[in-house]
Order: structure tokens, then C-alpha cells, then sequence
């Protein structure tokens, strides 16, 4: 947990006012996509929330290709070009990053697929008549009913 | 000399782990009285050993002794005496001093508190407890000495990281930590079951005290964390998935999954395999998540391979306590007998239901911690996973395990029906409805996940109420095992937990703004007038604070007043936050850059339902102390009646 602080070596002061666009619009456009951006030189912080000087350029550049008046996807294309696919906070669905999207699918589709095979299996088994009780268990219940 | 007491003591309890980790274990497998006997003693002696140890570091601390690297490292003399106290934690080798000791503590618990248990499985318990022991002594006295000490003794120290300097940081590693290190206790059972080759409701009995208290602690120290980040970071988030948040949520997972699978060997007598590798498994991750924090991976793949030492001795440690754990697992596991038989619709059902999900969540944050490591370490590729990526695949696997949570306690044990459990939860269904479009239409203005899941929580909430008036309908309130109350609590408090998440997550409003002094700010029916920013000075910072008066319709609310301050040693600035919170909403304020003449940057933000974030983690982590009150768990486990197994070879 301690090292949580190393992460945030910026003091956290993140998007700021000068560099906000004036048209609501765009602005709300442009922290949705920072919010999925990663600030290259920090650790997992997207560039909203953070303070460095890196972040800082890459918002400004966000706000500078929408108001030029790119789509979004138009503007991640562009960070992708410049920073690679390390920019993404949700990283791409492609060959490197199969496991990654499905493992957590597949475990549950394998544990669940062995789970109801052995399900069907016990119910093939019939189920065993329980073992009667011994005479020494028969007189312990009783005692215990207050029979 | 202080500092070479506690290295000796240190020593001292490492011989001793060495001792308990051997001879009861031979004491066990010969039946030896005497050998097994020792363990409790060598508990009791190596507790002491550490506490004192522990208690050392501390003195050189609370002294100020910069004779000693660790305090010249980490502390400074005008700190604060709790923030001297907490600096011993607050670093590498403190924080290891932390873990062996709760471990040597817990050792020691099971010891004192481990009457009721066969002498052959507490000799074993114990024993485990030691190598574990004996892994973490030898990795402090070999890489991470806290006692090192430093000639020529400097001045000052170079004072602690601001960020550490806060209430809510200081108590936050102890209580991580009794958590983590309190699954230690668990694993070490499910080694001892599988030595003695036997697991029964009695076995599970006896864990079920330690992996609860666990869980309580682990619940506590991660939402103490994220209250912490939420209001230090200055912009209101709560949980960011970073990998070091990660690493605490995996075991917490992988405990929440024990925790219920156990109940299913305590009460009928199934599960008894998969239960133990899950305890080994849980432990694990514990290790995983130290050793991820602790071996600087996490910075990058080569800043651990520069500095190998540590990060080499906690992997080959983890490797050997996993790898051996499994190992023994898969030698062991097929000789437990299969207990119980139940029909896949059923009590038993539910919870391996509960178990499959909770298992694919914690694989889920596992692969996504993970993978960027491997894949760099690979193929040299770099990929970021963020909090997007786990929205997208951790979230939708929360729905399926909250549709079902709800069910699972009306259903019987053995087999069940699905429609009389419905049946009983059609209020709660309707209710959940309900407040999901209610959410849909006046909050968002269409239907979307946030009133989804907002409905979600509502029916966490009700199913859990629901169940609860059931049982007292039924006259049952006064017989009502503490147990089944805990889990109402916790389980309502999850859905509190959903609502305080969708909340602050979804539905919060930000407003970022160049305020000069006097001036304005309407924020959603809250006047804010920055009244001033004046300059003061701490023990060991100066700061900006702003005073900002709150009116709501011309009457006075509130005064909020967030500060900036820059602290001396290490220059650091950290974000003092303010904020105001009527339990159903914060309003959150934080000082930004600036000055008299351009204005200052100020922040707000208005997050509704956050409080109800750690409200609802705490009342959680309260069921499980109110279940931990059961009557069965404190009078122990009914005594055998026949006789013990042939313990292993």
C-alpha cells in the first residue's frame, strides 16, 4: 500500500482552468477521452488526473484535434500514432492482448462447463442409503432426545 | 544500544521459528507428546522476540535516533510524535518488521486460543506458522536489516512522505495487514489438514474464527485506503485500479470466496478439497500482493531486475510457499473423502455459484495486474490496463453475482426449489425495479448501467431485508444465530457499498474555476464566496488555506477550507481537501496553484451517495464482527468421539 504514494509523485492537480475549452461540448468530449488516456511518464494515472508536465501537453492536444474538429476516434488514432497502443488505458482487443480480454471469460466458462459435468455425473450415481446407526449411536440419540 | 537489542531479538526469534517450524512437525508424525508441546511455547517465546524487536525500531523512532539509517531514511524531528510512531511502518523495512510481527502475533493466538484443537493439528498449525516465519525473519535480517546503523550520525532525518503524514494513512498498513497476514493462519490449517490427511466440519470450525477475522481486517484496511486517496488525491475518485489496490483486492476476493465455501464443510461436509486449495490459494495472493508492492515490479520490470536482492527473495519465497502449498495439494487432496451429496439447485449450489464468480473476478484483476508484466518481460510490448479495462470486464461479472447473492439465503441445503425463493423476493424485485427507472428517468434522463446498477444495490439491499423479516415472521429472531445476522448486515451492506459507488462514480458534478478573493461561485444551489487565502504555518510544513463561506439560499451552510501545503523535508506539496458532508452527499472543495493578483484554482465537486462508500464497507466489515460473536465459534468445536485418523507418514 505505501508504495500507492510513489505513483502519485505529481502533486495532484490535474486538468486546469486555462487550459479548458469553452464550449461545454467539447470540453465534456475532451474528459471523457482523458479519462482514458494514460499520462506516458506517470504510473497508471490517466492524463485528467494528473499534473505532470507530459499530461498537461497531451490534454492540449486532445482539446487542439477536436477543436479542429476531429471524432473521437479520430483523436485516439492520432494519440495511438504518436504514443502507441501503451496510451490506452483499455488496451486494444488484437492478437497481444487475447488472453488478457478473454482469460477472465474463459475461467468462467471452464469451471462452469466442468461444474455441471460433475453435476450430471453425481446424478447418474444414485444416491447411497446412509449408513444405519451403530447400537452406540442409537443410544447416544436417544439420550440426547430424552428418550 | 537499543538498536543491536532489537537485531539480536531478532535473531533470537529466527532460532526459535527455525524450532517450532521442525520439532512439533516430527513431534506430530511420532506421536510425541513432549515435541508437540513445544510449538506452543515457541509461539509464545518467538511473539516475544519480535514484539521486542518491534518495540525497538519504535524507541529509535519515537527518540529521534539518527544513528540508525532506517530512522534517518524515514523520519525527521519535527514531525508529530504519531506520525514518528506511524514512520515505522512507513517504509520497507519497517513494514516487514510489521508483517512478521502480526505474523508471530497470530502464531501466538493459535497457541493461547487453540485449546479445542487435537494436539497433533495445533503441533502442525504452528509449525507451518513458523516456516513462514522463518521466511520473513531471514528476509529482514538478510536484505532489509532495520537496524543498520550510520556513522557519521547526520543532524536531522530526511523526514517521512508527506502523503504519510495523515490519520487515515498511519493505522491504514496495520490493519491491511492483519488482514493479509491473517490468512497466514488459514493457510497454515489447510497444510496441517493435509498432513494429518483429514478434513471435516470440525476443521472447519476451527478456521472459520481466523479466516473471518481476517476478511474483517482485510474489508477495513482497503476501504480505509481508498477513503484515504479519496480525500488526499484532491479530485474525488475512490478506487483507481492501480496494481498496488489490486493486489489487496485479490485476496480480499479470494477470503470472501473461502469464507463461504467453508461454510459448506462446516455445515455438510462438501466441498472439503476445493475449500483447502482455496485457502492456499487466498494466502497466495496475500504473498502475491506483498510481493508486488514490495519488490519495486510494479515501477518496471527492470527497476526490479537492477535491485535483485529483495525482489528475488520474496518471489523465491512466494514460488516455494505456493508451489509447496500446491504440491502438497495435489499429493494430498485425492485422499479426502467427498462428503455431502446435493442436487446443483440447493444452498450448497448458490454458494459454488458464489465461489465460480468471485474465482473469475479475482482472475480477472490477476490477469489484469499481471499481464502488462508478462507481456513486457515477453515480447518487449508495453500495454497500460486501466480502470477502463476493468470496467469493461470486472463489472459485468458483479451482475450475475448480485442476482444471485440475493437468492442463495432462501434457498434450503441439499435440495431446493428456484420458485418459492422468488416467490419471497418479489417485493424486493419490484422495489429494485422501480428505483432503477426512477434513477433512469430523473437523474439521467434514459436508461443507463448507472441506474442498472443503481437498481442492483437497492436489491442487495431489500433481498437481504427481505430474507432478515422472513426469519422474524417466523418467530425466529430470538434463536437466530449471530451468524445469520452478520451475513444480513454484510450483505446489505454490499448493496450500500453499490449505491455509494454509482453515486459518487456516475452522478457527481465537478466544477473547476480562477477564483480571485471575494469573489462568487454558484454551484448547484450552493453559493460559495472565497472569503480569503491566507498563508500558516504547521510543525513541519507551510500551507495556503482558503476560506470559502457556503450559502444556501442566503443563509449561512457552511465554511469549507481547503489548503495547499508544501512540507519542508522532503519538499513535497500535498492538497489538504475540505469537505462537507450531510451523509448523503459530499461537497468537496480542494486549493489549487495561484495567487492574489491572477486568483487562486479552486476545485469542486459535489459527489452524491460517497459517504456511503465506507459507511457501507465498515458496516461489512461489522456483520463479520457480529458473525465472529457466535456462540458455536466461542465454545468451540464439538469433541471427537471417535478415534483420530493414523496421522500422515
Amino acid at each position: 500500500m505505501l508504495l500507492l504514494l510513489a505513483l502519485f509523485t505529481w502533486p495532484a492537480f490535474a486538468v486546469e482552468p486555462r487550459e479548458m475549452l469553452t464550449d461545454p461540448a467539447l470540453e465534456a468530449r475532451a474528459r471523457e477521452i482523458g479519462r482514458t488516456l494514460r499520462c506516458v511518464v506517470c504510473q497508471n494515472q490517466a492524463i485528467d488526473d494528473s499534473s505532470a508536465e507530459v499530461a498537461h501537453d497531451m490534454r492540449r492536444a486532445v482539446r487542439e484535434r477536436l477543436v479542429a474538429g476531429d471524432s473521437d476516434a479520430a483523436v485516439y488514432e492520432f494519440m495511438v500514432a504518436r504514443y502507441g497502443d501503451y496510451v490506452l488505458l483499455k488496451p486494444p482487443f488484437k492478437a497481444g492482448t487475447l488472453l488478457l480480454w478473454l482469460g477472465g471469460p474463459l475461467v468462467l466458462l471452464i469451471a462452469g462447463a466442468a461444474l455441471l459435468v460433475a453435476a450430471r455425473r453425481r446424478r447418474a450415481v444414485p444416491i447411497p442409503a446412509t449408513e444405519p446407526l451403530s447400537a452406540e449411536e442409537q443410544r447416544r440419540l436417544d439420550a440426547l432426545l430424552g428418550r | 544500544m537499543i538498536p543491536e537489542l532489537g537485531h539480536f531479538a531478532l535473531i533470537l526469534a529466527l532460532a526459535v521459528a527455525v524450532v517450532q517450524a521442525t520439532l512439533p512437525l516430527v513431534g506430530a508424525s511420532r506421536g510425541d507428546v513432549r515435541l508437540m508441546m513445544l510449538g506452543r511455547t515457541a509461539a509464545l517465546t518467538q511473539a516475544f522476540l519480535v514484539v521486542l524487536a518491534f518495540g525497538a525500531l519504535t524507541q529509535c523512532y519515537v527518540t529521534s535516533d539518527f544513528s540508525v539509517a532506517n530512522v534517518v531514511a524515514n523520519s525527521h524531528s519535527a514531525k508529530p510524535l504519531i506520525y514518528k510512531i506511524s514512520g515505522v511502518w512507513g517504509n520497507h523495512e519497517g513494514s516487514m518488521l510489521l508483517w512478521a510481527l502480526i505474523l508471530s502475533l497470530f502464531g501466538a493466538a493459535v497457541a493461547i486460543f487453540g485449546d479445542n484443537l487435537p494436539d497433533s493439528l495445533r503441533s502442525r498449525v504452528l509449525s507451518v506458522q513458523a516456516a513462514i516465519g522463518i521466511g520473513f525473519l531471514a528476509f529482514l535480517l538478510f536484505t532489509s536489516n532495520p537496524f543498520e546503523r550510520l556513522s557519521p550520525v547526520p543532524l536531522d532525518g530526511n523526514g517521512l512522505n508527506p502523503l504519510l503524514q495523515d490519520p487515515g494513512l498511519a493505522f491504514h498498513p496495520p490493519i491491511l495487514y492483519l488482514g493479509y497476514v491473517g490468512l497466514s493462519v488459514t493457510f497454515s490449517f489447510a497444510i496441517a489438514a493435509l498432513l494429518e490427511g483429514r478434513v471435516d466440519p470440525a476443521w472447519a470450525r476451527w478456521v472459520r474464527p481466523w479466516t473471518l477475522a481476517a476478511w474483517c481486517f482485510l474489508t477495513l484496511g482497503i476501504a480505509l485506503g481508498s477513503w484515504w486517496a479519496y480525500y488526499i488525491l484532491g479530485w474525488g475518485g475512490f478506487w483507481f485500479w492501480d496494481p498496488v489496490e489490486n493486489a489487496s483486492l485479490m485476496p480480499w476476493l479470494a477470503a470472501t470466496a473461502l469464507l463461504h465455501s467453508a461454510i459448506v464443510v462446516e455445515k455438510r461436509d462438501a466441498l472439503k478439497s476445493w475449500t483447502v486449495l482455496l485457502a492456499i490459494l487466498a494466502f497466495s495472493l496475500s504473498l502475491l500482493g506483498t510481493f508486488l508492492v514490495r519488490s519495486g515490479v510494479l515501477t518496471s520490470v527492470h527497476a526490479f531486475a537492477q535491485d535483485p536482492a529483495r525482489g528475488l527473495f520474496i518471489l523465491c519465497f512466494l514460488l516455494g510457499v505456493t508451489g509447496g502449498g500446491l504440491a502438497l495439494y495435489a499429493w494430498r487432496a485425492p485422499t479426502l473423502q467427498p462428503g455431502g451429496l446435493f442436487q446443483p439447485i440447493s444452498r450448497e449450489g448458490a454458494l459454488i455459484l458464489n465461489n465460480l464468480l468471485l474465482c473469475t473476478l479475482a482472475a480477472t484483476v490477476l490477469l489484469g495486474t499481471l499481464y502488462p508484466l508478462f507481456l513486457d518481460l515477453v515480447t518487449g510490448n508495453k500495454v497500460s490496463v486501466g480502470p477502463p479495462f476493468f470496467n469493461a470486464t470486472f463489472v459485468p461479472i458483479c451482475a450475475p453475482l448480485f442476482a444471485a447473492l440475493a437468492v442463495g439465503p432462501f434457498l434450503g441445503w441439499k435440495r431446493a426449489e428456484i420458485g418459492p425463493a422468488l416467490l419471497r423476493l418479489r417485493i424486493a424485485f419490484a422495489v429494485s425495479i422501480v428505483a432503477a427507472i426512477v434513477a433512469a428517468v430523473a437523474i439521467d434522463g434514459r436508461a443507463t448501467l448507472a441506474a442498472l446498477a443503481f437498481g442492483f444495490g437497492v436489491w442487495l439491499i431489500m433481498a437481504s431485508l427481505s430474507e432478515f423479516v422472513g426469519r422474524v415472521r417466523r418467530g425466529r429472531l430470538s434463536t437466530m444465530p449471530r451468524a445469520a445476522i452478520g451475513m444480513t448486515i454484510s450483505h446489505a451492506a454490499l448493496g450500500v457499498v453499490v449505491l455509494g459507488c454509482v453515486g459518487t462514480g456516475a452522478w457527481n458534478t465537478e466544477l473547476i474555476r480562477t477564483v480571485k478573493a471575494g469573489e462568487r461561485i454558484s454551484f448547484l444551489g450552493y453559493e460559495l464566496t472565497l472569503d480569503k487565502v491566507e498563508a500558516l504555518r504547521g510543525a513541519n510544513y507551510i500551507a495556503d488555506r482558503a476560506t470559502l463561506s457556503v450559502t444556501v439560499g442566503g443563509k449561512p451552510y457552511t465554511t469549507l477550507t481547503p489548503e495547499r501545503r508544501m512540507f519542508i523535508t522532503p519538499r513535497r506539496q500535498v492538497a489538504e481537501t475540505s469537505i462537507h458532508t450531510n451523509l448523503l452527499r459530499d461537497l468537496y472543495a480542494t486549493l489549487g496553484e495561484g495567487d492574489a493578483t491572477q486568483g487562486w484554482v479552486i476545485r469542486l465537486y459535489l459527489n452524491p451517495l460517497a459517504p456511503w462508500i465506507w459507511l457501507g464497507a465498515a458496516m461489512c466489515a461489522f456483520g463479520g464482527f457480529v458473525s465472529l460473536s457466535d456462540r458455536r465459534l466461542r465454545i468451540g468445536a464439538p469433541r471427537r468421539t471417535r478415534p483420530m485418523a493414523q496421522p500422515a507418514e
